[in-house]
């Protein structure tokens, strides 16, 4: 039986490859020169038989000693290739499987034809950011699960590769010089403000401004581009990427403000009645880090993902000796989590030079919410699974640094809300860890700064704003969505939720 | 934006600047901070309590110690220079209200803080007891400020260079054993002292509000690196204070954090010199 998501061993890559890009480039321009040769058009048994392309990557020995991008792109061949295992088929199940509902066979077939620009025209319809999404989406369990390939195959992990097609046909665009930033009707002289700089953020400030209106966005950080610029390492997401999408925003004639804290700088409420804002879209995403609420979480040497990560990316902290912001040196490091967040500051420690990185999860890898290829990356590069474990406490030394972690096993039991088997702790269990750090990434709460200083703004009890169908709140003219509304979640769901919302904004202006 | 309108140099070690940030002179209120970078690519962010503002002139006063790389290159700075990056107002406003009798206590360069709030606290009423502490003669700031306020003043000096001998503590014990002993204390200054100060005050009963300045990176609530323990409970100072009650707060635990990178602020400073070595010994002798 092929491998699965789930039965496979950490650290064995499914279909990361080891052949050098250029081999694999060549291998592709075989493949599509004998399939030119042909003289019958391509049956969906011959579609099926054409090889699934790997992803470049650099090897796992280099690439845990750089902050270099690790999966390196389709050759133009691969990504015809690829495109060409597509079965065209008319239900087209992937466009049910993605949050925007980006045609994807169309795309496909342009991309199999070899018209890139074609591909990258039909994907912007829908998805703003495609160069981020081909990367950080987790496409095997949106569009890729539902592929039909995959289902033939007997195997999601051999479904197209919807999101390196996808990736390919942005990066051409960008670093070919093509892109262009959306066209902008005439002013309409209304003014929209937009807070946070995320990918909900940055796909309501477009879809608004296209409309004429006059859009103002607000950041908190210096640097604007939210979780894609804090959060996800350069060697998964580079940061010109981002800028990339950041300049696309302001060539548009959107206004960025950074060092901008709504709720602190300027209230909400003030944006619509003192500042002339017609309309305000919360997009602040989910900045308040969890903790595990366990004995010894506040010793020196413990962190939140998101301080190890922001440390790391946004304040440059690889960067010794240039960068001001120090990071913790770290020799042995347990992260705590099983989501692509633990995933990033695992390989994180390793790049800064840990010796060991120990990922403690407390379920087992088929419930790990990481995508099936980081959890690969992480395997390759040396990050040590600890599968149905967990911490139980911390524990210092006499300077209150951490100098172990205090750990139990788990079993399987039965399903929970989630429809995930429940972890259920095994008696008496209990062991030792020796770390001197310890990442803990189990997930972010709403930020509560916006609900805190806007009255009459309803939330959940889980500190979410209560959205209806159209993104709108419980208060007049003012939108939300992204993690903000979803609780923490991903780039293209975000993207989902800021559509919807920016529609709704430019059907208010209408009227 | 972030224009340096006044710099003044206020000890060996202590500057004062006026800086231009209209929207958070306005929005500012008694007790809250800013996070302050000096480069946007490679800088590190630091909070800085704002000890003053003007709305009219849409500036804020900050008051720093020269302690880090960030500080000290800040102290450089001049009038007409920019500063790349000020966030803020950060932080809860400090609760002021109508106590009764209240003793501002400020060690050192808390002092700088301690001013809005005696202020505020004096408007509304109070009647404000003040005590500054400083190690020696030169480093006490903001005397005269103080006195205009305060219905009384203490001097302590840790050398007795002026005012009385000793340590801010002395004062404090004496202030909480009059009767009636005071409604609230205000302390604010370095972790060790502020700590004291709470011990001083607790056989007293005595209300302590402490003003807590951790490690932060956003200042927003999003890294956590600012989190303390109060009352057994984990608390971020960015956003649920930075003031808390003195008699709750694991000190020793915050002082122990705030060494989290002790080592590589060492190393740091052990690479300048060594660079400022290197480059001394590969530049052509004159």
């Amino acid at each position: 039986m092929p491998p699965r998501r789930g039965d496979c061993e950490p650290g064995v890559a499914q279909t990361v490859s080891h052949d050098t890009p250029e081999q694999l480039a060549e291998a592709a321009r075989r493949e599509l020169e004998a399939l030119r040769r042909r003289d019958k058009p391509l049956t969906p048994r011959d579609r099926r038989a054409i090889p699934l392309q790997d992803m470049p990557s650099q090897p796992a020995d280099v690439r845990r000693a750089n902050m270099a991008e690790v999966a390196l792109g389709y050759s133009p061949e691969q990504t015809q290739v690829e495109s060409l295992r597509c079965l065209q088929c008319k239900t087209a199940p992937c466009v049910d499987g993605c949050p925007v509902r980006i045609d994807i066979p169309g795309f496909l077939k342009a991309a199999a034809d070899g018209d890139f620009k074609a591909a990258i025209a039909i994907i912007k319809r829908n998805s703003l950011l495609p160069a981020v999404c081909g990367r950080v989406c987790p496409q095997e369990s949106q569009c890729q699960e539902n592929c039909t390939l995959g289902k033939v195959l007997k195997d999601p992990a051999k479904a197209v590769s919807i999101g390196r097609v996808e990736r390919f046909v942005a990066d051409l665009e960008r670093d070919g010089g093509h892109a262009r930033p959306p066209e902008v009707k005439p002013e309409t002289g209304r003014k929209v403000a937009v807070i946070g700089t995320g990918p909900a953020s940055i796909t309501v400030a477009a879809d608004v401004r296209r409309e004429g209106h006059h859009v103002v966005m607000f950041e908190a950080f210096h640097k604007p581009g939210g979780v894609m610029i804090y959060g996800i390492p350069e060697f998964r997401l580079p940061k010109k990427i981002v800028q990339a999408e950041i300049d696309a925003l302001t060539a548009m004639g959107v206004e960025i403000h950074t060092n901008f804290l709504i709720g602190r700088t300027r209230k909400l409420q003030d944006l619509l009645e003192k500042d002339g804002f017609d309309a305000v879209f919360i997009g602040t995403g989910a900045g308040l880090p969890k903790f595990m609420e366990i004995e010894g979480e506040n010793l020196v040497g413990v962190f939140s993902a998101n301080e190890y990560l922001t440390r790391a990316n946004l304040m440059k902290a690889y960067d010794k000796g240039r960068a001001d912001t120090p990071i913790y040196a770290s020799r042995k490091v347990a992260v705590l989590g099983g989501g692509n967040v633990a995933m990033d500051a695992a390989r994180t420690a390793l790049r800064l030079g840990a010796a060991e990185v120990h990922l403690v999860y407390r379920r087992t890898q088929a419930e790990m919410p990481a995508r099936v290829e980081e959890v690969a990356h992480a395997g390759e590069e040396g990050v040590q699974f600890h599968l149905l474990q967990n911490a139980k406490r911390i524990i210092g030394d006499d300077y209150g640094c951490v100098k172990g972690m205090a750990c139990v096993r788990y079993e399987l039991g039965e399903p929970d809300a989630s429809g995930r088997r429940r972890p259920v702790e095994i008696k008496g269990s209990e062991f030792m860890m020796e770390v001197d750090t310890v990442i803990v990434a189990i997930g972010n709460e709403s930020n509560p700064l916006i609900q805190r200083t806007t009255q009459g703004l309803k939330v959940t009890p889980w500190g979410t704003v209560i959205v209806d169908e159209t993104g709108k709140t419980s208060i007049e003219r003012v939108f939300a969505g992204g993690d903000i509304v979803l609780g923490a979640a991903t780039v293209i769901l975000a993207m989902g939720e800021g559509r919807r919302a920016a529609a709704s904004i430019n059907d208010l202006l209408k009227a | 934006m972030n224009k340096i309108l006044v710099k003044r140099q206020l000890s060996d070690a202590v500057f004062l600047m006026k800086v231009s940030a209209p929207l958070i002179a306005s929005e500012r209120l008694p007790g809250q901070f800013i996070i302050l970078q000096l480069d946007n690519d490679f800088g590190e962010r630091i909070p800085l309590t704002i000890a003053d503002a003007d709305p009219a002139e849409g500036s804020i006063t900050i008051i720093f110690q020269t302690v880090g790389k960030t500080t000290r290159a800040l102290a450089l700075k001049l009038a007409g220079d920019h500063i790349a990056s000020i966030l803020g107002p950060l932080g809860h406003p400090t609760h002021i209200e109508k106590f009764g009798t209240v003793v501002c206590v400020g060690g050192g360069i808390g002092v700088a803080p301690l001013h809005p709030i005696a202020k505020g606290m004096r408007d509304a009423g109070n009647r404000v007891i003040a005590i500054i502490g400083a190690r020696t003669r030169s480093l006490v700031i903001l005397e005269d400020e103080l006195r205009a306020i305060a219905d009384e003043l203490i001097v302590v000096t840790d050398d007795g260079s002026y005012g009385r001998r000793g340590l801010v503590t002395e004062p404090l014990k004496e202030l909480c054993g009059r009767d009636p002993k005071p409604d609230l204390a205000v302390a604010i200054g370095p972790p060790i002292m502020m700590k004291a100060c709470s011990e001083a005050t607790r056989p007293f009963g005595v209300h302590t509000m402490v003003s807590l300045n951790t490690i932060m990176v956003d200042g927003t609530g999003m890294c956590g690196g600012c989190r303390v323990t109060v009352g057994g409970k984990t608390k971020f100072v960015c956003v649920d204070g930075p003031e808390f009650d003195g008699h709750r707060v694991d000190f020793d635990n915050m002082m122990q954090r705030l060494k989290s990178y002790k080592r590589q602020e060492e190393e740091a400073h052990h690479r300048c010199r060594l660079d400022a070595e290197i480059a001394s010994r590969e530049s052509p002798k004159p």
